[in-house]
């Protein structure tokens, strides 16, 4: 499997500086994402679901370090300089953020805000860019599309912005997609759509999908593998179907016996 | 009503204007400070009588409508309308520049200081306590002797050399607040380099408090320039500023107070338009306010 992996992390750890100490996040996260597939990682809040992928984008804040190791498509990621991951971020890796109502910058129309990352990435001219960016604003389903990418994040509601970050995330085309609680924000109808959307995106364009999420729900419905983490440890990884009816470590029996549904209905 | 929302949704600039436009005071304003810049800048042209022109037969005359000089004389016989209009243009023209250097310097260093973190934020924000804690005014008074007293680009260097200091940690307490957020993260996150990241996302979020600042910085900066000229270290004599006019007019105030109420009330009335324009701007390019 790690012949043609599209990310191999290995042994990541997170630690970050708080007051003179070091607290840890993530320790010894090993994972290999195959091109195509959906991993899904689940756990509750503060397990360093989400810190993993930051540090593995370079993303930490400030006072967050990371060691160990993330390769993808042979560069390794971990402490690469700057610039040399803003190629990388955006044209080879998208990235969905939870909150779509401030991940938007306020003043920069959502159509520019699409076409920037092509001017950027792509080589295209602003025009073409902003053509491009309308193509992928049709293609996330953002209705009238032509008239709302002249229009600020302000103008549009939670599922409009975050069909928008998905048009930023996937408008070059990259291999691989991380999708930190994609759906957390939204109310339950808009949930279901905007997932619907990615697993059509996925499909189309076989892109690899990272899926952070601790809703099982959302897990049972698009990942084919799972990875459970809890206290900064992944303590369970198999295929969707094995985590859901027949865990073995008792952190996933608990956390599918407070899922709010029976997730085994969900499948 | 989603149809009406869409109309709403022009330009940024357009969306600007339709909410200035509803703001009758400033409108108000601002056609006062644009009739007063013409005023300063055509008038002196327009009038026969030159700011330095002495008028033997009316020394320290008061304004009487339909003579001579409409606003009066000061105790040289010169005509105190047209001294006051191009009192007016030399304390506008050294308001602006001043404040757009001080802006420019500003703004470039707070960011950059914000924005960078680290030891180079503490280098650059040091060297900002450094220059705050020299006291000004003897600055400009070794810089005035050091150069030509009275001569313009040095009064302005000065001040513009002096003014950038609060706007640089005002943009940089703005800047890390902007870091932190989650649309920079985002833009990290597709590949913005930080050049474009503070050019793009960073600098217009801005905007409001630059704005809002540029005009409390230009009548602060007119401000400052009168003082200095009140203290005879601005501009000088024969050139007239609202400064050095107030001056005058204060030694004369007991017998002839027009000498010191044309030129005062003349900077009183710029700086309140100014800084209600000032206020306008800012709520109208806030781009979270909503057409309402």
């Amino acid at each position: 499997m790690s012949e043609n992996a599209v990310l191999e992390v290995e042994n990541l750890s997170v630690r970050f500086a708080v007051a003179g100490q070091q607290i840890t996040s993530v320790s010894d996260f090993s994972l290999s994402i195959a091109p195509g597939e959906c991993v899904g990682i689940v756990g509750e809040s503060g397990a360093g679901k989400s810190q993993a992928f930051l540090a593995v984008m370079g993303l930490l804040a400030a006072n967050g370090r990371a060691h160990g190791s993330a390769r993808f498509e042979a560069a390794e990621l971990i402490d690469a300089p700057g610039a040399a991951l803003d190629r990388i971020r955006g044209a080879r890796i998208g990235m969905i953020f939870q909150n779509p109502m401030t991940s938007l910058t306020p003043h920069l129309k959502v159509g520019d805000q699409v076409a920037e990352l092509l001017v950027r990435h792509a080589g295209l001219s602003l025009r073409a860019a902003r053509r491009r960016a309308l193509e992928m604003l049709t293609k996330v389903q953002l209705p009238d599309a032509e008239r709302r990418a002249r229009q600020y994040p302000h103008e549009l509601s939670g599922g409009m912005r975050q069909r928008v970050m998905i048009a930023i995330a996937l408008a070059c085309d990259p291999p691989l997609v991380i999708a930190d609680e994609p759906t957390t924000a939204l109310d339950v109808t808009i949930q279901a759509q905007i997932l619907a959307l990615l697993a059509e995106l996925k499909r189309e364009r076989r892109m690899s999908l990272v899926l952070i999420t601790h809703d099982l729900g959302v897990v049972a419905g698009l990942a084919e593998r799972v990875a459970v983490m809890c206290a900064g440890r992944i303590v369970e990884c198999a295929d969707v179907t094995t985590i859901l009816r027949a865990p073995t470590h008792p952190y996933t029996q608990s956390l599918l016996r407070v899922a709010p549904h029976s997730a085994g209905t969900d499948i | 009503m989603l149809e009406e929302h869409g109309r709403a949704a022009g330009g940024f600039w357009r969306q600007a204007w339709q909410r200035l436009r509803r703001n009758r005071l400033a409108l108000f304003a601002g056609g006062l400070i644009v009739v007063v810049i013409l005023a300063a800048l055509m008038g002196p042209h327009l009038s026969a009588v030159r700011y330095d022109s002495l008028d033997w037969e009316a020394i320290a005359a008061p304004p009487k409508l339909g003579g001579a000089h409409w606003l009066g004389t000061d105790r040289l016989g010169r005509d105190l309308f047209v001294r006051t209009l191009y009192g007016l243009r030399i304390s506008l023209v050294i308001g602006l520049l001043a404040s757009a250097v001080s802006l420019i310097i500003g703004v470039l260093w707070g960011t950059i200081a914000g924005y960078s973190g680290g030891r180079t934020d503490e280098l650059m924000m040091r060297a900002v306590d450094v220059l705050y804690s020299l006291p000004y005014l003897f600055i400009v008074i070794i810089l005035m002797t050091l150069f030509a007293r009275g001569s313009l680009i040095v009064l302005f260097v000065a001040i513009g050399a002096v003014g950038w200091l609060t706007i640089a940690r005002i943009v940089r307490g703005q800047t890390l607040a902007l870091k932190r957020t989650e649309f920079v993260d985002a833009a990290r996150a597709i590949g913005v380099g930080p050049g474009a990241m503070l050019w793009r996302h960073i600098v217009p979020n801005l905007a409001g408090t630059i704005i809002a600042y540029a005009t409390l910085a230009i009548p602060q900066m007119i401000l400052f320039e009168s003082f200095l000229s009140f203290l005879g270290l601005g501009v000088q004599e024969p050139l007239p500023s609202l400064g050095n006019l107030i001056n005058d007019g204060a030694r004369e105030m007991q017998s002839a107070a027009w000498m010191l109420l044309v030129p005062a009330g003349s900077l009183v009335l710029l700086l309140v338009c100014f800084s209600i324009v000032g206020d306008a701007l800012r709520d109208a390019l806030d781009p979270r306010e909503r057409p309402s």
